[in-house]
């Protein structure tokens, strides 16, 4: 196979065995990018004059055996809620159109110290606020399997350049399944970590007690080789956890046999399409035939879980937006007053779902109904942290659609808030609860398009997570028609 | 005046800023007075995807002042945002403390008014500073992000001195402690006041007016008492106190609307999802000490035989505390000097105190001459005076201005002589029974010795010569 067709890990191989190196393999991403991309729609920009400098010096390492590891010389992009210095990073929105930060993020200076070529930035939700990256005020992002359709969101432009071996890596972020979902919906595989495990220093705050950044590969096995880059303690993110980082790549082949894998009852009822539900249990059995101890489980708190996800989410959103006031960078409308100013800016470099949701969060937090609205979000989430306790008790991990249907069309939920909403019920309740989740592709419904198994770790047992999502994931990946050429 | 049937009720609310080399949140300086936005990073801009990152010696100062006052100091406390829009707040929130600030209770003592309780003490980050030009408004945030406490003072002050006397024993506390630098001016210590009036005997309060932009003691006064006066005028003239926020304008003694209730921001504060929660362990807790307050200090002085006045003269600047110990000796003779030499030069504005480079070596050299009788105690007054503005040694200075006494006896003795021999019938007088002209006697003397002559030794001796009474 073409080495750009291979995954990240098969890729790191080529680059270590010297079958291809780094500068061609990143010649060879930007020629698919060139060729591809303008139909899918998920980069925002290169970073090509970077990515050479940085491929040819890998490419030096590598030649004179001083590789930085199993990144050093890989392509991969970044979603453009990552700061990256000197570069425009727009977090999909008009209102920081022409900002370039003055630093790199916490994780993209670990991907660059473990050599990776950043190859550009990719399409996103406004503010990650979405599930189809339609909200992107640079226009959408294309399923690679179906131009028609959504790839999902918020991170379908990370998802996309994967699943079309644009990049064999991207990084993305998931603050109620912006990384799972898309993954599920163009068939690679994704994964949030737990909460604090990656440092979110330089990345675009939507929601910080849910936002938790995270790595795209075809293959579970890239997943964890990038994740091993990226976590760890970061000062600069006091929520980042000071816990070892172990080679998450090192244990993936040990197999499911022994361990629990719960099926949570609440996970498969209504409003799961029947194709998505054949395709996960058909993934389940497939544990069970490797060896694991497959049992129904109860989260009983889960169906609260998404209207106690736009509480949360949508308060700590309506704060961290506010910095987007026009004084000090980013998008500022003639105004007179310093009212008018304000109300401009904001009403002109703000998207419609941007702004339904700072309205809504602004209505949570204010005197008289934050009892009603917040904290009381906040006690429906002290329980839905609590089922998983409970449940962890007795599984180490949980089995469960990644999104009840497939990829949906263009259009066809942009006027139902709600409906889209929806698409994020399977991936919620892990940002609540603060736990790792991985989708991985599972089969495809009827019409060829993926569906995505998702599984749900303890708090920092990624490893464990990892491990269950190899043995589930499919030992060959197929291409999507428009990724093959065809 | 306040009319006599009515009391006010005043709290305080005062805005510290934490002496720390950095700021609370982020490593950049909190230097004074550097050129506008130099003193900035990623973090105190408010740029996204920054994140905050604690300062514990900030929280170890707000450690200090609860100690100090006597706190209780919150083994958990909760980081909370403030969310309002200002130029001059880059995040559109200020992140403070809320539900569980790190301090809570305690009181102030104050000399004369007793212990004035505490609500709480919390920490903060100050915001940036907008600065209003002919070519438009400008922000400046070398100031954001730099550490603040905010200590919260229960409303149990009766009159607008008080209020006065409470913030003088805080801000010279927070010095004593290190902690902040007290200026007023400046802003590093900034204060609010809420005031309120009701009928005397009446339990309930009265609807609370804030006061902000008060920037002196002068203006803590005259604010306040403008504020009374007002406020019983408006219920006098039947009228109701509105619940808002005044702003005092300092050249025509007034307070001004600034803001009513209703226009009044809501600041949805929730906790800070940025910061775990700050937790400060017993070994901390423990492992943070405080110097000597200035009530130690006065206490000491007092219980030396040092005036009470003077005891708090000298505690009002740790410097004076300084000098005192350095001079040494008689704590009472040491309070004399730094009291009636040093503090009288500094609040004459002939020098700056941290100019007044003496050494105590030299004081104890002209207590000792005065001793000696070589120089007399007015003298020795002038010398200490020149002693402490020049640094030169005092037997030059006496030299120099011609201070010294005489007290030798032979030469005493002849002037003696030399008096009686020419004033016969002032010498019967006396002898008859007018002892009050040895003064007469003493003076004549002291005139043919120009001044110079040991007065104590010339009392002596004419009472010897004459026979004393």
């Amino acid at each position: 196979m073409k080495p750009e067709l291979l995954p990240l890990s098969q890729a790191a191989d080529a680059i270590a065995s010297g079958a291809v190196s780094p500068e061609a393999l990143l010649e060879a991403s930007l020629a698919r990018i060139r060729a591809l991309d303008g139909r899918l729609h998920a980069f925002l920009r290169l970073t090509e004059n970077e990515a050479r400098t940085a491929a040819k010096a890998a490419t030096q390492r590598r030649a004179s055996g001083k590789s930085l590891g199993p990144l050093d010389g890989v392509p991969v992009a970044l979603k453009d809620i990552f700061c990256l210095e000197g570069v425009e990073t727009t977090c999909g929105s008009k209102i920081l159109r022409g900002y370039a930060p003055p630093y790199d993020a916490t994780v993209v200076r670990r991907l660059k110290q473990a050599g990776a070529v950043i190859v550009g930035k990719l399409n996103m939700d406004e503010f990650a606020m979405g599930s189809s990256t339609e909200n992107s005020a640079f226009g959408p992002t294309r399923n690679p399997w179906d131009l028609t359709r959504t790839p999902g969101g918020s991170s379908g432009g990370s998802a996309t350049a994967v699943a079309a071996r644009l990049v064999p890596g991207a990084l993305g972020t998931d603050t109620g399944g912006s990384i799972r979902q898309p993954a599920a919906l163009v068939g690679c595989a994704g994964l949030k970590p737990t909460y604090g495990r990656v440092s979110r220093f330089g990345v675009i705050a939507f929601a910080s007690s849910l936002d938790q950044v995270g790595p795209f590969a075809q293959d579970v096995r890239g997943v964890a080789h990038l994740l091993t880059a990226i976590a760890g303690h970061d000062p600069n993110d006091q929520t980042s956890s000071s816990r070892p980082v172990p080679d998450y790549a090192a244990g993936l082949d040990q197999g499911v046999r022994g361990l629990r894998i719960g099926v949570p009852r609440e996970y498969f009822g209504e409003g799961l399409a029947p194709e998505v539900e054949k395709a996960v249990r058909a993934g389940i059995e497939r544990l069970r035939a490797a060896g694991g101890e497959v049992r129904e489980i109860s989260l009983p708190n889960s169906p609260h879980a998404i209207a106690t996800y736009y509480i949360v989410a949508t308060a700590e959103a309506s704060s961290n937006l506010a910095r987007y006031d026009g004084v000090r960078y980013g998008h500022r409308a003639k105004a007179s007053q310093l009212l008018e100013m304000y109300e401009k800016t904001r009403a002109e470099g703000f998207g419609a779902e941007v702004k339904r949701r700072i309205m809504l969060g602004t209505y949570v937090l204010s005197a008289g109904y934050y009892d009603a609205y917040y904290l009381r979000a906040q006690k429906v989430r002290a329980l839905i942290r609590r089922d998983f306790d409970h449940a962890f008790a007795s599984v180490d991990a949980i089995v469960s659609p990644t999104s009840p249907t497939t990829a949906f069309k263009l259009g066809e939920k942009m006027d139902d808030p709600l409906a889209m909403y929806l698409s994020d019920v399977y991936t919620v309740p892990a940002n609540l609860a603060g736990l790792p989740g991985i989708s991985v592709p599972c089969g495809f419904d009827s019409k060829g398009l993926p569906v995505g198994l998702q599984l749900i770790g303890k708090p920092f047992d990624e490893e464990t997570l990892l491990r269950i999502a190899h043995a589930a994931e499919p030992s060959e990946h197929r291409l999507s028609p428009l990724a093959e050429g065809r | 005046m306040p009319s006599a049937d009515f009391e006010p009720v005043i709290g305080l609310e005062v805005h510290a800023q934490l002496l720390t080399r950095t700021k609370i949140f982020c490593g950049c300086p909190t230097r004074f007075g550097a050129p506008p936005n130099t003193q900035v990073c990623m973090v105190c801009l408010g740029l996204p995807g920054a994140l905050p990152a604690l300062n514990r010696a900030a929280v170890e100062m707000a450690i200090k002042a609860g100690k100090a006052f006597g706190c209780r100091i919150a083994e958990r406390s909760i980081w909370a945002r403030k969310n309002y829009f200002y130029p001059d707040l880059p995040k559109g929130y200020q992140i403070s403390q809320y539900e569980l600030p790190i301090c809570s209770g305690g009181a102030v003592p104050v000399p004369g008014l007793g212990r004035i309780a505490l609500e709480r003490i919390h920490l903060e980050e100050d915001a940036g500073k907008n600065v209003h030009t002919a070519n438009g408004s400008e922000v400046d945030l070398n100031r954001s992000g730099v550490p603040l406490i905010e200590i919260v003072g229960k409303p149990e002050l009766r009159s607008a001195e008080d209020a006065s006397e409470y913030l003088k024993s805080l801000r010279l506390t927070l010095i004593y402690l290190g902690i902040n630098d007290g200026n007023l001016e400046e802003g590093s210590f900034r204060c609010d006041a809420n005031v309120s009036v009701r009928r005397k005997g009446e339990s309930k309060l009265g609807t609370r007016v804030e006061l902000k932009n008060i920037n002196s003691f002068r203006f803590v006064r005259q604010a306040i008492e403008f504020e009374i006066g007002r406020q019983v005028g408006v219920i006098e003239g039947s009228g109701k106190v509105v619940q808002e926020t005044r702003l005092f304008d300092n050249e025509k003694g007034v307070t001004r609307s600034m803001r009513s209730k209703e226009e009044a921001n809501d600041y949805r504060y929730f906790p800070e999802p940025d910061l775990p929660p700050l937790r400060v362990s017993k070994e901390w807790l423990q492992s943070v000490t405080i110097p000597r307050l200035p009530q130690d200090f006065a206490d000491e002085l007092t219980a030396a035989g040092v005036s009470q006045a003077d005891a708090r003269t000298i505690v009002s600047d740790p410097r004076l505390v300084d000098a005192h110990r350095r001079v040494g000796g008689d704590p009472k003779r040491a309070a004399l000097f730094v009291v009636g030499e040093l503090a009288r030069a500094v609040n004459d504005k002939e020098a700056d105190l941290d100019a007044l480079a003496f050494d105590p070596a030299l004081v104890r050299e002209v207590w000792k001459l005065q001793d000696g009788g070589a120089i007399s105690s007015t003298a020795a007054k002038e010398v200490l005076a020149e002693l402490i503005r020049t640094g030169a040694a005092p037997q030059k200075i006496v030299e120099r201005k011609g201070l010294s006494q005489v007290s030798d006896a032979f030469e005493l003795e002849a002037v003696v002589d030399a008096v009686i021999a020419r004033n016969p019938a002032e010498v019967e007088k006396y002898k008859g029974g007018k002892a009050n002209l040895l003064g007469f006697f003493v003076g004549q003397a002291m005139k043919d010795l120009k001044g110079k002559g040991n007065p104590g030794a010339l009392n002596a001796l004419f009472k010897k010569k004459l026979g004393g009474f």
